[in-house]
């Protein structure tokens, strides 16, 4: 029954007609919906939250969180979850904090590299764990999100590295703008854009969602379960790097708590983009867009002057409401799934 | 030693060869080596102030434990207990500062914030059928941010006093917080919840097959649904204990106790795929965690390195059940393959 579901995107699309029926059955609109609609409100009430500085604020909240939910939608479309991520991405963080003060010299390209494979190296060791042990994610990940911020309180102490240690040009990423977008945020679209494009037509994108869909099923189909599952952590590994390192050019200070508490927002992100937490369903691009809502969410309350104290509950609303649509979408699909059937009997 | 006398009692059936080297007996083997190597290592370990100090740190995260095990025995989880707590805590702050009310009203109305958010979990997880790990993430952020709406930044703190010096109150001279005889009686009916009832034995047959268990009469949805709401009640509770143990509600008391917990429930014994654990072991695991975490703090080793030892502990819990598991299936095949091997010789020697 869920099997069926990975298959039905590519098929739908085939004829004209189903493909607009499809494209506004999509799970992304209803996210997307609420996205505008939230700014239409806004800018409503206070003009001001539409002008440039402020649009370009938005952007930049916004750049970091949609690079984690695109890595971690990456893990959980395969039923697992990455719990480590505000560890790895603090270690990130201060590990370029640490390459600019000992090697200031340093080309940035390579210190994004150097960033990534830390990062994907960090993943390795989650999915390895999790596809050795044949233990749940969230069981390994919630143990190597102590681990790591142990290693990284170790390592930093109490020192912390400042914007102002780090190469203007570093600093500059995340202040430049490409016709009003800011550099990072470019960075975070062309992730987004390669990693939907891979998940959508790549073939070992499309055993992401088979595993996640069904992993006995995978199994006997021939996929590599546990190879695929190992490099979806290192690949939401890499992208975690990336954002640390992005963090530490956005960020005035990094140090050993920086990162702290951010995998559950990162998750809700996933989940108000329409990712299920029980694998097999969701979009990269629906991650993302799920990022941008919540922490546009945040810049709206401020700017309707909505006390900011409604601001997690409302983050709660939203997450159980997108589980519960996500709920009735799939009941939906099943009935529609078994009635087929029976007519093809 | 008493605890293998109680272990044996819950499994009547099986031997005493077979407790004293079950899982749960593992746990307190670790505990009892923690304490005796501490008791001789680290200075001032050795009083019964430790004994004070230990159970009233670990008393919230033993409490919460006790359903939490049963939730994750029934293949479930429960992350909003933190917010509960919290929860909690900003609405008895807010009742006592502006009701009037006595503190026992105040106290019972606040235990009912776990009523109804746990039937809240309970109604979503059941009736809806949605998983309880995306909800209670949902919940998590629902409860806390009410938590923040209810009482915003502030802290409420004139609580009486008789009450503060009663929960850091001790038995007699042996350092044993006066709460732990409560503490004691919901483990114990946790326990016979669990080990004695038809409810808890039903929860073991939920952890292993929901279908199973509907086949064999057990309902699902209604059991499920007052685990919740168990959960829920015990978070208030805590909740209540943390705001008078401070002396001090605010939006933010317990924030990430979550994960602590279900560290604790799973080093001790429990199995996060369900069916299968105890509450012996749990205890175990509870007071391990937290004796660990606090000699190591009186031998002076950096509050840093106390993360990498939970962590660690809660990766190899998980991780070494697997590789015995992998490594005895390696034993038992390879013995197969030589029985086996053995019989088709003996058979074509005599054809």
């Amino acid at each position: 029954m869920t099997g069926t579901r990975v298959i039905r995107p590519t098929k739908s699309s085939s004829t004209g007609v189903s493909a607009i029926a499809s494209f506004f059955r999509a799970r992304e609109i209803p996210v997307a919906g609420a996205l505008i609609a939230l700014i239409i409100v806004t800018a409503l009430v206070n003009p001001r939250f539409l002008s440039p500085q402020s649009v370009k604020d938005l952007m930049l909240n916004a750049t970091i969180v949609i690079i984690l939910a695109v890595g971690q939608a990456l893990v959980i479309i395969t039923r697992n979850v990455d719990l480590s991520i505000g560890s790895i991405l603090g270690l990130v963080a201060f590990g370029t904090g640490t390459l600019f003060d000992i090697a200031p010299g340093m080309p940035i390209p390579l210190v994004f590299l150097i960033g990534m494979v830390f990062g994907a190296a960090l993943g390795a060791i989650n999915g390895a764990l999790v596809t050795a042990a044949k233990v749940p994610a969230l069981v390994i990940t919630l143990g190597t999100m102590y681990i790591f911020r142990g290693v990284l309180t170790s390592w930093a102490g109490s020192k912390q590295y400042f914007s102002g240690d780090n190469p203007p040009e570093f600093g500059a990423l995340s202040v430049d703008t490409f016709f009003g977008v800011p550099i990072i945020t470019l960075v975070a679209l062309v992730v987004v854009i390669a990693v939907g494009m891979f998940m959508h037509a790549v073939r070992s994108g499309r055993d992401l969602y088979a595993i996640g869909s069904d992993p006995d099923a995978a199994r006997l189909f021939g996929i590599s379960v546990s190879r695929r599952v190992l490099s979806a952590f290192m690949a939401s590994g890499a992208l975690t790097g990336l954002a640390g390192v992005l963090y530490t050019s956005r960020y005035n200070s990094v140090g050993a708590l920086t990162g702290t508490g951010l995998e559950l927002d990162v998750v809700a992100a996933v989940v108000v983009g329409g990712v299920a937490i029980s694998g097999g369903t969701g979009t990269v691009v629906g991650a993302a867009i799920g990022a941008i809502l919540l922490s546009t969410i945040t810049s709206s309350l401020t700017a309707t002057r909505v006390d900011k104290f409604w601001q997690q509950a409302i983050v709660g609303v939203l997450i159980l409401s997108a589980i519960i649509i996500d709920r009735i979408v799939s009941a939906r699909t099943a009935r529609k799934l078994r009635v087929n059937e029976a007519r093809d009997v | 030693m008493s605890e293998t006398v109680t272990s044996a009692a819950l499994k009547p059936r099986s031997g005493w060869t077979k407790v004293l080297t079950s899982n749960d007996a593992i746990i307190w083997y670790a505990l009892i080596i923690v304490v005796v190597v501490a008791s001789f290592t680290v200075r001032y370990f050795a009083s019964p102030l430790t004994v004070g100090f230990l159970l009233i740190q670990i008393i919230p995260i033993l409490l919460i434990a006790m359903p939490m095990a049963l939730v994750i025995i029934s293949s479930e989880i429960d992350l909003s207990v933190a917010s509960i707590a919290g929860l909690t805590s900003a609405v008895m702050g807010v009742l006592w500062r502006d009701s009037g009310w006595d503190i026992g009203t105040v106290i019972f109305v606040s235990v009912l914030v776990g009523v109804v958010c746990g039937a809240f979990n309970g109604f979503l997880i059941t009736t809806l059928g949605l998983p309880s790990l995306a909800v209670t993430i949902g919940t998590l952020a629902l409860f806390r941010g009410l938590a923040l709406v209810v009482i915003g930044d502030q802290k409420v703190a004139n609580f009486p006093k008789e009450l503060n010096a009663f929960v850091l109150s001790k038995i007699g001279s042996t350092g044993i917080p006066v709460v732990m005889i409560f503490v004691v009686l919901v483990i114990a009916i946790f326990a016979v919840i669990l080990h004695f009832t038809p409810f808890g034995r039903g929860l073991y047959a939920l952890g292993f097959s929901k279908e199973a268990a509907s086949f064999v009469g057990i309902h699902v949805g209604r059991s499920k649904f007052w685990l919740f709401v168990g959960t829920g009640v015990v978070s208030s509770i805590v909740g209540v204990f943390l705001t008078l143990r401070l002396a001090s509600a605010g939006p933010d008391n317990g924030t990430g106790m979550e994960l602590s917990v279900i560290a604790a429930v799973l080093l001790g014994g429990v199995s996060i795929f369900g069916g299968k654990g105890s509450i012996p072991g749990v205890v175990g695991g509870v007071l391990l965690i937290g004796t660990l975490t606090y000699a190591l703090r009186l031998a002076k080793v950096p509050e840093t390195a106390l993360i990498i030892v939970t962590g660690s502990l809660l990766v190899i819990s998980v991780v070494a059940p697997s590789i015995t598991a992998w490594a005895s299936e390696k034993i038992r095949l390879s013995r197969i393959r030589k029985v086996v091997r053995g019989q088709t010789a003996a058979g074509t020697t005599t054809a």
